[in-house]
């Protein structure tokens, strides 16, 4: 440490010793700031209202007749929930040269809907309906040939025209670059669909 | 002391008492704060060049249009109420149901669409005579910050009224930050507040849009106006007239910034004021331009508006961002876009700061960088479908020349020799 005793006489200042004592309340006061930061940050997360509405949402399935979509709302998004029939999820099939993405290697999605029909069975297809390319909802053309004599059936974006299959995969052309994304979902019970949880827990 | 006389006149006193009870409070005052010290230094005694031209009227318009959506937005505090279920209704019910609550609105509404004409206009300038090169980089970097804060105030201000394009062009920004790798999806949700936009996502907007920014905003403007009268201004010809200093101290081509320039400005208020009024009492919406249609309908998460474009003065970078296939790389372009600015300082090699003596390589850049900043405003209020996407690219790499190829086309290019002294024609 440096003499103190030029200190005590007045005069000489032990600079180093400020030097040391200023870094030291810099420091101090920089972590206490970091600190303090925490709770105004934080306040910004949502909210518990929002996160209790945030819940997992049930879906009776059985209200839902083969062909036809049903838009339940979960965490403020529209799902598409579509009872594929035999015939829609043989369209899916035959086209992948077309998709940017057919394996959904670069797409979102849990585990168990990385597959070609992406879902957990071949009936049921459930998607966050949001376009991947801006956020504008994409609108269903299920009847193969609705738009032009190639298309096998599938998910039209009015905004900026992608298009989507019947298992939400993006045609080349498309500005989206990625499949719709799957939410994690399951099914608690037979004609039961549980969107936002599956056996590892709730989405976060 | 002064008596009045039957006519109200105080003529018959001695003059030596007239007015000495102010003059003594002014002296009484000014002991105690600088305010003529200050107004000499900064406005009486500010030298500024005297060769200045219509270039140089839109700094001073930036700070009135400052002040006018100070007012505004103050008085239409009054009436807004911030959340999902009353936002849109309250707008309404200013425009209908205040007295001349229509007419605050609009202004405020129309101002933000003229702060961003004066400050591109201000913005310019400096790109036309070099005003951001030394001793200015500063200056200018203060003035990017401006910038910023302004495309932040908008954007914030833009969700507010809380109807449709409010609620999908918040969902599209808010999803740029999602494109960051790692962090974006929680960066997002932190936000928002919520899932989605929201009750959450438009209180925290509001009390950014009317605390946090304009607070932020005067600071960096004052900053900006110290540094300015620290360097002085630029000028038509990029001489610096402090290096030509007469007699008096003076700066021979510079001329006291008041009564010059204040009348100049005025002049310019005016033209201002009456173009502002203009629009607010005729075209409030501006063909779409200023307010959108699709935002008179209320913020309605499960129906899009047919095409989500943001107001004009963000277009040209929303075009960049769109005319990239890849969300993340289109992302990276926009902020490299805004960024790009920031560099202009050190990446001027040039020896010379006006255009009046540049060469042809400078003028044609900067041609090619108006052309493509006006020409992607124009593509990002269109589909973004086929050829407009294909030239939106185009353009993209034009305005990016612009700035990467411009260490090579100012050193390169002769330039002709600056004169001594302004070039400047008496009226």
């Amino acid at each position: 440490m440096a003499d103190h005793a030029g200190v005590a006489g007045g005069d000489e200042v032990d600079l180093s010793r400020r030097k040391f004592l200023t870094r030291a309340t810099i420091a101090t006061g920089a972590v206490g700031a970091v600190f303090a930061a925490v709770p105004f940050i934080e306040s910004w997360s949502p909210s518990e209202r929002a996160r209790a509405a945030g819940e997992p949402v049930l879906f009776d399935l059985s209200k839902l007749d083969p062909g036809q979509m049903a838009k339940p709302v979960w965490r403020r998004q529209p799902i598409f929930v579509v009872r594929r029939t035999p015939d829609m999820v043989k369209r899916i099939e035959g086209h992948d040269a077309d998709l940017k993405d057919p394996q959904s290697l670069h797409s979102e999605q849990p585990p168990y809907a990385k597959n070609d029909l992406r879902s957990r069975n071949a009936e049921f297809l459930v998607l966050i309906g949001i376009c991947t390319h801006l956020g504008c909802l994409p609108k269903e053309h299920f009847a193969a040939g609705d738009l032009g004599p190639s298309w096998p059936g599938g998910f039209h974006c009015p905004c900026h025209g992608s298009r989507f299959d019947l298992a939400g995969r993006v045609f080349d052309g498309s500005p989206a670059s990625v499949n719709l994304r799957v939410p994690s979902y399951s099914f608690p019970k037979e004609q039961l669909l549980l969107i936002g949880a599956d056996e590892k827990g709730v989405a976060s | 002391m002064t008596v009045k006389t039957a006519t109200g006149s105080a003529a018959t006193l001695p003059k030596a008492d007239r007015g000495s009870a102010g003059k003594r409070f002014w002296a009484w005052l000014n002991k105690r704060l600088p305010v003529d010290q200050f107004l000499a230094s900064q406005v009486t005694e500010y030298y500024a060049p005297k060769n200045f031209n219509f270039w140089y009227y839109f700094g001073s318009l930036a700070l009135v249009v400052l002040v006018l959506q100070l007012v505004t937005g103050i008085f239409l505090t009054m009436f807004y109420k911030p959340g999902e279920a009353t936002a849109f209704d309250s707008v309404q019910f200013i425009m209908r149901e205040v007295d001349w609550g229509w007419l605050i609105r609009y202004l405020h509404s129309s101002g933000a669409s003229f702060f961003f004409i004066v400050v591109y206009l201000h913005m310019f300038r400096a790109f036309l005579y070099g005003s951001y090169k030394p001793p200015r980089e500063l200056l200018w970097l203060l003035g990017m910050l401006v910038y910023l804060a302004l495309m932040a105030e908008a954007f914030m201000g833009y969700v507010l009224p809380w109807g449709n394009m409010s609620y999908w062009g918040a969902q599209v920004i808010v999803n740029v930050f999602g494109t960051i790798p790692g962090i974006g999806p929680d960066l997002v949700l932190w936000i928002r507040g919520d899932y989605g936009i929201a009750d959450a996502t438009l209180n925290r907007f509001f009390s950014l849009h009317v605390a946090a920014i304009p607070l932020a905003l005067l600071l960096l403007v004052a900053l900006h106006l110290v540094a300015l009268h620290e360097v002085g201004s630029n000028n038509p010809d990029g001489i610096e007239i402090k290096e030509k200093v007469g007699a008096d101290g003076h700066p021979l081509d510079g001329i006291p910034f008041h009564p010059y320039y204040t009348v100049k400005d005025f002049v310019g208020i005016g033209v201002f004021l009456v173009a502002l009024a203009i629009v607010v009492f005729f075209v409030p919406t501006f063909g779409g331009l200023f307010l959108e249609s699709p935002n008179f309908e209320p913020a309605n998460p499960i129906s899009t508006p047919a095409d989500i474009t943001p107001v004009w003065y963000f277009t040209p970078y929303y075009a960049m961002l769109r005319a990239v296939p890849d969300q993340r790389l289109g992302a990276l372009l926009l902020l490299l876009a805004i960024m790009a600015f920031l560099f202009l300082p050190w990446l001027d090699r040039s020896p010379v700061k006006s255009m009046r003596y540049r060469g042809w390589m400078s003028r044609s850049a900067l041609a090619v960088f108006v052309v493509s900043f006006i020409g992607l405003g124009y593509l990002g209020m269109q589909p973004a479908l086929g050829v407009y996407v294909i030239i939106a690219r185009i353009l993209a790499v034009l305005y990016f020349l612009f700035f990467l190829l411009m260490p090579f086309y100012t050193s390169l290019e002769s330039v002709k020799p600056v004169p001594e002294r302004v070039v400047y024609h008496a009226h």
